[in-house]
């Protein structure tokens, strides 16, 4: 297996590969904030499952992280012994659930970068990457099919549900951009093949929030500003939070096992 | 002790799933390679979904399973690629889910962009997917989200019962 891998920075690889795991980390954890509260039996599940799969995912992608760094720690260490400036999620995720309406926005305009993004790379010049890719993929096909629907059912629903879906679109949008800004890093696993331009998925993403937003009767906003920040590490002041609630049990119980 | 690969098969034929235990984790098609290296058994075994919580017991079980039958150096190794699909399930199993009252995966209703939930939509239900226990294809899903990562809940709008769907990935 060894002999294959393609020749790259170990660290833009690290940095990589952590973003892949922190932004379904930390969207997981979110979505996981819902159990035992959505508004019916079926979303609850749903959502649970949604929130399962992307843990799931993290834990491919963090201990591939971790493998390459090659440091001696593992994904545990890696997703709950980190304090806030070493994530590198998109601030997209760590945005608060807000209403049911809202969450689902912010998985659909998400679960829209992530298809495409995993479709890349199963062809990634990485094995390792290309095989969670192509495990992953399946699955978040099946989440893009739930927050479209779902976006479409409430925009084009009652017109409460509808001026609340407008409302979380028009909070959400201006987080979107960081999804297609790339760095130094990105710039490595392109030239390494391990990853596409961030910005080479806009086009296709565009394409399938346009086409979902219509149907849904949703206006997309105008505006064309971009939050960024949690890519290198400067997140909002909710991530902390999140961290609190997260890794509490490993930091008032170091090493504490089931 | 080194028993052939082909008898390990059949031990890991009776260690049967623990969220559906009617089939077996061969059934499954779970389990991906059985060999020797030495007088090391190693077990390859792929996850049906990123983060199906079965995936530990399944572990767990295959090692009490060939623990009991004298296997003493064992390693269950993970192996992600090709990832799993429920084509993988075998004729038996698509039997024996039906006949638990969970109506087996049905080709060509996976997700795939969002063709086929339009043309549910359309047709206002589903295409092929039968209740297992009326036989009905009048039928509708409730949620593509059941109550395992592997199923979807569905209801039969002829006999009104729900039921689980396995579905395809």
């Amino acid at each position: 297996m060894t002999a294959a891998l393609p020749d790259v920075d170990r660290a833009a690889f690290v940095e990589f590969l952590t973003r892949m795991g922190d932004n379904t980390l930390i969207l997981g954890h979110r979505v996981s904030e819902w159990c035992g509260h959505a508004p019916v039996l079926e979303e609850d599940i749903a959502l649970a499952n949604t929130a399962l799969d992307l843990i799931g995912q993290t834990q491919f992608w963090l201990g591939l992280a971790a493998e390459v760094e090659g440091a001696g720690r593992n994904a545990d260490a890696l997703a709950y012994l980190r304090d806030a400036g070493a994530f590198r999620n998109v601030l997209l995720v760590e945005r608060p659930n807000g209403d049911f309406g809202h969450t689902i926005l912010r998985q659909f305009l998400f679960d829209a970068w992530h298809l495409p993004m995993l479709r890349a790379l199963e062809r990634s010049a990485d094995p390792r990457v290309a095989e969670i890719a192509a495990k992953a993929v399946k699955e978040v096909a099946y989440h893009l099919e739930r927050s479209g629907d779902l976006v479409i059912r409430l925009g084009d629903g009652t017109a409460e549900s509808h001026a609340r879906m407008q409302a979380a679109l028009d909070d959400l949008w201006d987080y979107t951009g960081e999804l297609f800004m790339a760095d130094a890093s990105d710039a490595a696993m392109v030239a390494a093949g391990i990853a596409p331009d961030p910005a080479s998925l806009q086009a296709v993403w565009l394409a399938e929030v346009r086409a979902v937003l219509e149907e849904a009767t949703l206006t997309l906003p105008a505006s064309t500003y971009s939050h960024k920040g949690g890519k290198r590490g400067v997140h909002s002041e909710y991530l902390g939070f999140i961290l609190a609630d997260m890794q509490f049990l490993q930091r008032a119980y170091p090493g504490a096992v089931w | 002790m080194r028993p052939a690969t082909d008898q390990i098969w059949r031990w890991l034929a009776e260690v049967p799933d623990p969220e559906i235990p009617v089939i077996s984790i061969t059934d499954l098609g779970i389990v991906r390679a059985v060999e020797w290296e030495g007088d090391v058994l190693v077990v390859r075994v792929t996850p049906t979904y990123s983060g199906c919580p079965a995936t530990s017991i399944i572990n767990f079980d295959i090692e009490t399973a060939l623990r009991a039958r004298g296997i003493e150096h064992l390693r269950i190794e993970r192996r992600l690629s090709p990832p799993w699909t429920s084509d993988w399930l075998t004729p038996e199993a698509r039997e024996k889910l039906r006949a638990y009252g969970i109506a087996p995966p049905v080709p060509g209703t996976a997700a795939d962009g969002r063709l086929m939930a339009r043309a549910e939509r359309l047709v206002g239900g589903n295409l092929a997917i039968a209740c297992p226990r009326c036989g009905s294809t009048h039928t509708e899903r409730l949620s593509q989200f059941g109550s395992t990562p592997c199923k979807a809940a569905y209801r039969c709008r002829d006999c009104l019962e729900p039921f689980d769907y396995f579905k395809c990935i």
